[in-house]
């Protein structure tokens, strides 16, 4: 029910042992390996996505909320996952999709947009780096592998930095002429931040042909678009999605379940667009933080602390849910109200990440989270 | 850049092709202060929250009506599964408004066919909003207004996403932050807090407190789904007044959410509270519902405010908009907006000193930054959000009038939807939330798509008309060379000197 054996082999040994496995022979060399990062912007109730139905004072806490689990196949005998997410379960059945609970950054406080800095920048405060933990996860990578994409209009803070990073999302706008664009190209050559900006927004237009056409308003679309633009073998091996519409402080139980299969779908959609790349594939899904165990006076949740993280994806070691399980009991919560933390998000991602490309997990540490850099990551997780 | 054009471009809100630039720049920008009209006739004529608030009473009464006819129609209504529709899941600045709250099952097709009336309608609204505020800023005379009360309507964001927002969204900018942006700080934050785009979009209209008459009367039927809603209150602080991490507590965002409990809005309310809030007023006003408020004294960051009813959260409102956190936290806002992403610490302190002297009076605030020497430093201190490209490249064309659904469609695919940051801290105003490729990309697809229908404008004898003594030599070439009178208006319309200001 609890990978305590995971947590454990965290320890020295588990940084170890991961030293030397076989996978530190690949640490240089080109492979197939794809990441991606979904970002819940402003708090997803992880006790709403995997559910501790187990916990003796579950259904009393959650009242409504947590009707929507009654008929909700269990993942384990402590937990059970929002029948929302379907194309999820079956990554689950399938061991390809691991979960996190009682998880959370170093951020203790409530603000969505000091958390969302913290758990982009990759530091324990909100502000004190300026630059993103994907984008530093590039210079750890082999050249051939450190290609990072947006799938926005724009840059995230995540994936902010020194190195080069693209971004692209579908226009509506009509396609400006080729002429044009080569005497803008000729404009911008004495202008740094815009010729980098502007070569980044060339190539990435030489990818995606047509694409521009699709549209892309929803969630599949996106998650189709993300594979678009990672399947190629010059493609990104790196991206990142952004999704909002989290902050359910009123009917949260109609809109987390709409939020969910959202999700699933655009989850489901990068699984089919990666075709067999989905086997070298890491998907993560993480939030800010999470919120209330209480529901409020209109139906939804405030903010909290802990939340749930997923980990998806055929080079996941999935079909199990990973939590030191703090309980639900009024006593066992942090300051009163929030589910307590009892796993550490930087240490997940840490291991997830170097687990993932073959880094050295006290190296990625230091890269991804240069202020928790001692911390041990957790292993097993790949 | 000269004088002339940091007043025409970094305060205001870009040059129009066919004025002559200002011979005195700082005197222009003063004489402002006092030639600002707050109701100009795009405004006057846009719609109001009152006619908006009536449109959503009127759709809400009519889903009552219709839901007690089902269920005297049909007594055992069997469990509909849920609509298979999926509303998607959007990224922040996706295209398209969004319904923020998952559809009812479709029971009929009468509610349905309401419901979609009442988006359009709302969504009309919302390009109306969209046209006014486009069309005020192509005819201006007081451009460098106009910037601050679009920098004031940021700061206190809403987000048309949820049917209840999305007409009113703009009518907060127009009535709670243009006749304020010449006044005190105080008077704009507690026009925003009764503004009814702000009690609906942070949930403060749905907040009972669980001592209140009415919360008490819940309780004791055994309902336990009423109670506070802390979403507002937060947000003041964090957001409006002090600033995140400025030494309020959990229990101090509680406590003032308790004293918020009775600010909400009539007639289109929703939740156990709308009947209570409903009495009084016509649908879309302010209303203390003292049926709703939490009864007693609250003590937040240590001062008591004995129980007052209404004027207890004015109280606090009244406080925090006077505070130093205050000034610290919004002044370090302003001079990033004019002076640069890491605005100078002695603007900043400057800033400062004026709001806290004056008590948060606002014209005072600006002619301290008018005369403060880091605001005019010659080299283009910001990169222009998609909405002030926009705008600067209408004004540059000599353009008088906006489409609303045009507008609105053009800012979707730039970026930056009006009124609809997807979250209450606003937008960004640093450039690396606007300067990414793809964005690049747009405006120069956008440009092109300006300068077709603007084709008989020589951008070579506009240029200078725009950036006056700012055109640098590889722009006078490159427009000089390019193959038609429409390509090198495009070119100019995205040259590293007019994405900046």
């Amino acid at each position: 029910m609890y990978d305590r054996r995971a947590f454990l082999g965290a320890g020295v040994a588990g940084a170890v042992f991961a030293a030397l496995g076989p996978r530190l022979a690949f640490a240089k060399a080109e492979t197939d390996k794809r990441f991606v990062f979904i970002i819940q912007r402003g708090a997803a109730d992880g006790l709403g996505i995997v559910a501790p139905v187990g916990d003796p004072a579950f259904a009393g806490a959650r009242g409504d909320l947590a009707l929507d689990f009654a008929s909700a196949p269990k993942l384990d005998a402590l937990f059970a996952l929002h029948p929302a997410m379907a194309r999820v379960q079956a990554l689950y059945g399938a061991k390809q999709a691991l979960f996190a609970h009682a998880v959370a950054s170093p951020y203790r406080d409530r603000s969505h947009f000091d958390g969302q800095n913290v758990l982009e920048s990759g530091g324990t405060g909100a502000y004190q780096l300026k630059d993103g933990w994907m984008n530093r996860l590039l210079g750890v990578l082999p050249p051939t592998e450190a290609k990072a994409i947006a799938v926005s209009a724009t840059v995230p803070l995540a994936l902010r930095g020194a190195r080069d990073v693209s971004s692209y999302a579908p226009s509506n706008l009509p396609q400006a002429s080729d002429d044009l664009l080569q005497r803008v190209s000729m404009l911008y050559a004495g202008d740094s931040q815009l010729h980098a900006l502007w070569s980044e927004a060339m190539g990435t237009r030489a990818l995606t042909g047509d694409l521009a056409a699709g549209g892309g308003a929803n969630a599949a679309a996106t998650g189709a678009l993300a594979a678009r633009l990672m399947a190629p073998a010059n493609g990104a091996r790196i991206a990142m999605i952004e999704t909002g519409g989290w902050d359910t402080h009123t009917g949260q139980r109609g809109r987390l379940s709409t939020q969910l299969k959202g999700l699933d779908a655009m989850i489901g959609a990068l699984q089919s667009g990666l075709g067999p790349l989905w086997a070298d594939t890491m998907v993560l899904v993480a939030t800010e933080f999470g919120r209330t165990v209480a529901v409020n006076g209109t139906g939804g949740t405030d903010h909290g602390t802990a939340s749930s993280a997923m980990l998806l994806g055929g080079a996941v070691r999935g079909g199990r849910v990973l939590a030191d399980w703090p309980g639900l009991a009024p006593t066992a919560l942090f300051e009163g109200r929030d589910l307590r933390p009892t796993l550490q998000l930087d240490a997940f991602i840490g291991g997830a990440v170097a687990g993932h490309f073959g880094v050295e997990p006290a190296k990625a540490m230091a890269a991804l989270f240069p202020s928790s850099k001692g911390t041990a990551v957790v292993a097993g997780l790949v | 850049m000269i004088k002339a054009a940091i007043a025409l471009n970094r305060f205001g809100l870009g040059a129009r092709g066919d004025q002559p630039p200002p011979p005195d720049p700082v005197n222009w920008l003063i004489q402002q202060l006092t030639a600002f009209d707050p109701r100009p006739d795009s405004i006057a004529n846009a719609p109001t929250s009152a006619t908006v608030a009536a449109g959503l009473a009127d759709y809400f009464r009519q889903q009552r009506a219709m839901r007690m006819e089902l269920a005297r129609r049909a007594p055992t209504p069997a469990a509909a599964p849920m609509a298979a529709m999926t509303v998607p899941l959007q990224p922040p600045g996706t295209p398209g408004i969004a319904a923020a709250k998952p559809e009812k099952p479709a029971r009929d097709d009468a509610m349905k066919q309401a419901r979609q009336f009442a988006q359009r309608t709302n969504r009309a609204d919302y390009a109306g909003a969209v046209a006014a505020r486009a069309t005020n800023a192509l005819v201006t005379d007081t451009p460098f207004v106009e910037r601050l009360v679009y920098f004031w309507a940021n700061h206190f964001a809403v987000s048309a996403d949820k049917l209840t927002v999305i007409g009113l969204a703009g009518t907060l900018e127009f009535e709670a932050i243009r006749p304020h942006v010449l006044g005190t700080f105080r008077d704009m934050l507690l026009a925003v807090e009764q503004h009814p785009a702000m009690l609906l979009y942070l949930d403060q209209a749905v907040s009972v407190g669980p001592g209140s008459p009415l919360g008490q009367r819940i309780a004791a039927r055994g309902n336990r789904k009423v109670g506070l809603n802390e979403n507002l209150a937060r947000e003041i602080l964090e957001l409006h007044t002090l600033g995140v991490r400025t030494g309020y507590t959990q229990a101090d965002v509680t406590e003032f959410a308790r004293a918020m409990t009775g600010w909400t809005v009539a007639g289109i309310g929703q939740g156990p509270g709308a009947r209570a809030a409903g009495t009084d007023g016509m649908p879309g006003d302010f209303v203390f519902a003292a049926a709703l408020h939490e009864p007693g004294d609250r003590t937040i960051m240590g001062k008591l405010y004995p129980a007052g009813g209404v004027e207890q959260a004015r109280a606090v409102l009244q406080d925090v908009s006077i505070a130093p956190a205050t000034a610290t936290h919004v002044m370090t806002k302003l001079a990033r907006h004019f002076a640069g992403d890491t605005p100078p610490p002695a603007l900043v302190a400057r800033l400062q000193k004026a709001f806290l002297e004056s008590g948060g009076d606002l014209p005072t605030v600006y002619r301290a930054l008018i005369a403060s020497p880091e605001v005019w430093v010659e080299r283009p201190l910001k990169f222009k959000t998609p909405w002030e490209w926009t705008i600067s490249s209408m004004r540059a064309l000599n353009l008088k009038t906006a489409d609303g659904q045009a507008m609105v469609g053009l800012l979707n695919q730039l970026g930056q939807p009006t009124w609809k940051p997807g979250q209450p801290i606003g937008y960004d105003d640093i450039a690396a939330s606007w300067a990414g490729p793809d964005a690049v990309l747009r405006r120069v697809e956008a440009a092109e798509r300006f300068a077709s229908r603007a084709a008989t404008i020589d951008a070579r004898a506009l240029a200078p008309k725009v950036l006056p003594g700012s055109v640098s030599p590889a722009t006078q070439t490159a427009l000089a060379n390019c193959e038609s009178p429409a390509q090198a208006l495009a070119l100019l319309l995205v040259a590293p000197e007019f994405l900046r200001r």
